[in-house]
Order: C-alpha cells, then structure tokens, then sequence
C-alpha cells in the first residue's frame, strides 16, 4: 500500500530524512517512534503533502503511484489521512459542514453522488458517539475553542467519517490524559480492518498499549535505526532511546 | 478644491419649493459647503481617501422625474418600507403596515411639512457641518428623506427598511438622501438601510442622525451596494442615552469609493455601542471608515469590529477614533480591525486613535492585515477539500464573523450569499492568494 524508498527530505536546505525504507501492507500497523527531533512530524507532513518539504531523493510509492505527484486534497481524495499533532482552529467553518465539504470532494472524486443530508446527519451522530464527542462540538466551528483532547478527538472523530485507506496518526496520544487517550485508541481500533492500514507516529509507548502495532520502527536523526515487533517498543519504554545510539544499526522491515 | 458643475445643483436645489424649515437648513448648508470646498489630501481626516474623480466629474442635480426601477429584488415581505429613488420619495413602491400608536414612519417632506415635532426638534442637530463638507453638501440639497419616530416604550416588531436607488439617470448625479431616526426611552426598533444602484453612477452623500434615548434599542443594518462608478460618502451621527443599546453591522460592497464618517456620543451611563463592519474592494475600489467613538459618561461600552476582504489593486481605510472623557469612568472600549489581502497589490491603511482623559478605563484595540493562514490552507486540503474551495470556505469564513451579527435572518442569508458571490469574482494573486 504504501512504500518508501530511500526517501530523503530537507527543509530550507536542511536535510531531515536521510534515507527511509518503509513498506507497510494494507492490514498493517506500524509504529514510528523515536525522539524529538529525528524527523517523525517530517515524514507525516510529507506523507500529507505540505508543499514546503523537498525530496531530494528516493520516492514515494501508494497503491503502485508516485504519491509526490499528487496534491494534498489529491492524496486525501485517494484514501490518505493525516490526523494532525497540533489540529488547526478553522474560526467561521462548522465542524460538520467542513466534514460534508471534504466527505462530498473524496465522493465525487470517487464518481459517486454527494451525500444525502439525512444520511450524513445520521453518519456524523454515529461517529460522534463512537469518539464521545460532545455534539455541541458538531455545530461548533472546527477546533475553534476546543480543548487539546477534545481537538485529538475531533481528529480521529474526521478520520472515522472519511473512512481512509491509510491514516497517519502523528502523535495523537500527546497531551491526551489516559482517559482520552482510551478513547481515541478505541476509535481507531474501531476501524481496524484487512485493507487498511495505520501510521502511527508516537514518543511515547503508553499509546502502543492501547493501539497494537504489528511492526514498530525506530526513527533517529532522520534513519530507521531498528525495526521490530512489539517488543520493541517495551523496550524502549524500559531503556529510553540512547542505548540504540551505540548499537550497530539493525534494518529491517 | 472645488468643481464647477455643483454650482448649478445648489442653485438648482434653492429653487427647489420646501417647507421654510428645510429652505433654511438649506442655506446654511450651501453656506457652510462653499466655505469647506471638497475636502484634499493635505487634510489629516482625508490623508487617504482618493477624490479626485468626485472633483473631475461633471455632477447635475437629480433628474426631476425619477429613474424607473423595479424594486422588488431589494423588498422584504416582512418588513415596511421606504422607497427613494434619485433622492425623492417613492409613494408606489413604499408599503407601511400597520405600526403601533404614535410611530411615525414617514418621508422627511410630509413630516415637515406637518409641522413635526421630532423634525423640528432633531433635523440638523445632531450632525456637525463644521468638517464635513459632504455633511454640509447633503444639507445645501436637501430634499427628501426617511423620519422615523418610535415614542417612549414602544417596540416595533418588524423591521423598517429604507431603501435608496441612485444613478439610473444618463449623467451622474447628486444623490442627498438624509435619514432621521428618534427612539423614545424604552423604546426598541430594527432599521435595515440600502444604498443600491443598477447602472449609471452618482455621487451619494446620505446623512443619518439618530437618538437614541434611555433605555431604547436601535438595530441597525446599513448594505452599500451601488454602481462600480459611484462615490458614496455617507455621515452617521449617534447620540445615545443613559442605558440606551446602538447596534450597527455595515457592509460595504459597491462603489468606486465608499467612504462613511461615523460619530457614536455616549452620552447617558451605562450605554452600549457595537459597530461592525464589513467591506469587500477589488479592481480600484476604495472603502473607508471613520469612526469616532466618544465617552462622555461613565460605565459605558463601545466595540468595534472592522474586517475586510481586499483583492485587486483596492483600498481600504480605518480610522477608529475613542474618545474617553474626563467624567467616563469605567468605560469598556474595544476595537479590532482586520484586513484579509487576497492580490499583491492591495493595501489597507489602519489607524487605531484614541484619546483618553480618564484614569479608570478599558480600552483594547487591535488591527491586522495579512493573507489566508497557510496551515488553515493546508489543513482543509489534506482533508480533501481543493485549494480554491479551501480558500473560498476561509474566506467566506472570515467575512461571516460580521454578517453572523445580523439581527435580521433573511437579510442575513441573503448578505452570505451575495457576498458570496462577490468573493468568487475577486482578483487573486501572489503567493497564498
């Protein structure tokens, strides 16, 4: 589904991915972990789309295509989400009339007719309560006034209603207290299934309790310095990442 | 500065038969404007503002039979209306239902010329002519115009409409409407007020004053949607009551320059003025605003909220002046002005003025000009949604925070959508456009 080869990615110059090799099958999910600064929210951005990243090698294939080709509304179109580390206030637009705008675009890109009102009303309620998102929050404008759990829920509350191929989550668990962090994991357990796969870019293992990975990878300084199941990432959690900066790299996967 | 052609309209306007009241208001009107002339650049209150068309053009007098117009588009069923095309009152289009007991409803010849109180107590005293030399021109000209009066503790449920069309005629012409509008103590009332044109052009000077006495409720929704060739110029006086409420949303769509001087007196304790605004420019367009707010009494608050939406090579200025006096203590004042640029070469001017003689008071203000935020860009489109939808939504986005104001729900819906419809004809350009 989605295959990443020899991708490296700068930023003004700045080189911040320096050669990821990554295959993930649909059914998948993969863990990304590393510390701040080894280039996590870099690769969710260029995964996304953001124009402002340069690929100065490798490439990026989804489903068979070059997704460098593609515009962000493109890859969203094509089944590709990313659930947003810091959700953006979007003052004036409702979260639900946002959520029909992008649901209708990934339909008719689909060849199929726009929702009926009826029928997203019910979509939205359904989704709503599976993320326990207060209503209100449905009329309300999209992340405007929201608290940090709220804004994470509301991130995977739009990915179950657009129902992605491939989600990245990057770092959805942050600022989440355990209680929210259950839920978030619960909705995107949810959606698990055989022909779609998941991203999930965390710090932290405490997430990976509640999402099971089938693979984690370990991203330092721009490298996937070791890759395993989930054992790894207990690993992590008991010895921090230092000790893989003195190991002899492992890559896998 | 002058321009020649406005000799002949005031000559035209003296002979123009009245009632002795608005003869005189006449003649210190004429007085007063060929004293000030038109206003110039070197003037700090007209630094900004492009006249130079206003002096170049050859103006006549309104013609004497009224353009033809079908006013229906503009007409809400709910509402009652007054109807002036070309300045002079239109009996046939104009529809006034039934009104509680003592509110008058009326154009400002009959009112004069039944010996109305409110006419002969407010007409005139409100507006200042002394810098206000378009003020002063719409007085030289006056000839018609809205009265409405709502006496003490009085609510009128459905709102008036005022509805003014100018320019139809061949050659441009001077259009002075002048409005007056007196809320008694407790009383409360909705005006939505139309300046539109469908073709041709006109220098439009309107002139409001409206009192607002203790404990009363003024709603009031002014639409500018005239001809891309006319200059409109509009004075607005407001003095407001003890615990008295002016609300005011603004939208300024049309015009080749649409500029409007506002005053709010606060002059009981306790008042409260909100003044919004929204106003839209491409092409050459220049939409100005001037407001000045002034605190005369204690425990009394003012906010403004200005927002525009600039493309082509527009123009738009804010002036925001609050003036807190000596005795206002207590005074709450807050004023955001923000300006969204969609091409490169638009510019918009905000000057944020205030003046305080108080100690005790509040007073925010706070002006912004800047382009669609990317990470908003971005994050609608990795959500699926095109860039130019993307960009159309946040706009429309940034615009609705005004027309949400509205107090009125079919003109409401009516603003969003034809605001809409101006935003998609806007010129975009440059990065984030």
């Amino acid at each position: 589904m989605l295959q990443l080869k020899d991708l490296h990615v700068a930023i003004g110059g700045k080189e911040i991915l320096k050669g990821i090799d990554l295959t993930v099958k649909p059914g998948e999910v993969h863990a990304i972990m590393g510390p701040n600064g080894s280039g996590k929210s870099t690769l969710a951005s260029v995964l996304a789309g953001r124009d402002e990243y340069e690929i100065t090698r490798g490439e990026i294939l989804y489903s068979g295509q070059d997704l460098v080709e593609l515009d962000a509304e493109e890859r969203a179109r094509e089944g590709l989400f990313l659930a947003f580390q810091y959700p953006v206030e979007i003052p004036g637009v409702s979260n639900t009339y946002f959520l029909r705008t992008a649901l209708n675009a990934i339909r008719t890109h689909r060849d199929e007719d726009p929702i009926d009102a009826m029928d997203f009303l019910a979509l939205v309620r359904d989704k709503a309560k599976l993320l326990k998102l207060d209503e209100s929050l449905l009329k309300r404008p999209v992340n405007h006034g929201f608290s940090g759990g709220e804004k994470k829920r509301n991130e995977i509350f739009h990915m179950a209603v657009l129902e992605p191929r491939l989600a990245i989550l990057d770092e959805t668990d942050s600022g989440l207290d355990i209680d929210a962090l259950k839920i978030v994991a619960e909705g995107v357990n949810s959606l698990r299934s055989a022909d779609r796969a998941f991203v999930v870019i965390t710090h932290y293992q405490r997430l990976l309790n509640y999402i099971e990975p089938d693979f984690v990878h370990v991203l330092m300084d721009g490298k996937i310095v070791r890759s395993g199941g989930r054992d790894l990432a207990l690993q992590l959690e008991d010895q921090g990442y230092e000790w893989l900066e003195t190991e002899p790299a492992a890559v896998g996967a | 500065m002058t321009n020649p052609s406005f000799a002949t309209i005031l000559d035209t306007a003296a002979a123009t038969p009245a009632p002795v009241l608005l003869q005189e208001l006449r003649g210190q009107g004429r007085t007063r404007f060929e004293a000030l002339g038109l206003p110039n650049r070197r003037q700090e209150a007209w630094r900004f503002t492009r006249l130079k068309d206003i002096e170049e053009t050859e103006f006549s007098a309104p013609p004497l039979v009224p353009s033809r117009i079908d006013v229906t588009p503009w007409r809400r069923a709910d509402a009652h209306a007054l109807v002036f095309i070309d300045g002079m009152f239109s009996p046939d289009f104009s529809e006034v239902d039934d009104l509680p007991d003592g509110v008058v409803v009326s154009n400002l010849m009959l009112a004069t010329a039944s010996d109305s109180e409110i006419v002969k107590k407010h007409l005139g005293s409100l507006t200042s002519l002394d810098d206000q030399p378009f003020a002063a021109l719409n007085t030289a000209v006056l000839a018609d115009g809205a009265v409405i009066h709502v006496p003490a503790g009085v609510e009128v449920e459905s709102p008036i409409q005022l509805l003014f069309f100018a320019g139809k005629s061949d050659s441009p012409t001077v259009c002075a409407p002048r409005i007056l509008i007196v809320a008694g103590e407790a009383s409360g009332v909705t005006i939505e007020e139309h300046h539109v044109g469908t073709e041709g052009s006109a220098l439009s000077c309107p002139v409001s004053e409206i009192v607002v006495e203790a404990q009363a409720v003024v709603r009031h929704v002014i639409v500018q949607d005239e001809t891309p060739t006319t200059q409109h110029l509009a004075s607005r006086h407001v003095v407001m009551g003890q615990g008295s409420r002016y609300s005011a949303q603004a939208i300024s769509l049309g015009g080749a320059l649409a500029r409007t001087d506002i005053q709010v007196d606060l002059a009981g304790e306790d008042a409260e003025a909100s003044l919004d605004g929204l106003y839209l420019t491409d092409g050459k367009q220049q939409a100005d605003s001037h407001l000045t707010l002034r605190h005369k009494a204690p425990n009394c608050r003012s906010h403004q909220l200005y927002k525009g939406v600039l493309a082509g090579s527009s123009r738009a200025v804010f002036t925001g002046r609050i003036v807190v006096e000596q005795d206002a203590q207590k005074t709450d004042s807050t004023q955001s002005n923000r300006n969204l640029i969609l091409s490169d070469d638009a510019v918009a001017n905000s000057n944020p003025q205030l003046e305080i003689f108080a100690d005790d008071v509040r007073c925010t203000h706070g002006s912004t000009v800047g382009r669609l935020d990317d990470d908003a860009v971005f994050y609608l489109r990795s959500r699926g949604i095109g860039r130019e939808e993307a960009r159309r939504l946040l706009t429309l986005a940034f615009a609705g925070e005004v027309l949400d104001r509205i107090p009125l729900e079919p003109l409401r819906e009516e603003l969003q959508q034809r605001v809409s419809e101006r935003l998609a004809l806007m010129e975009r350009s440059g990065d984030g456009a």
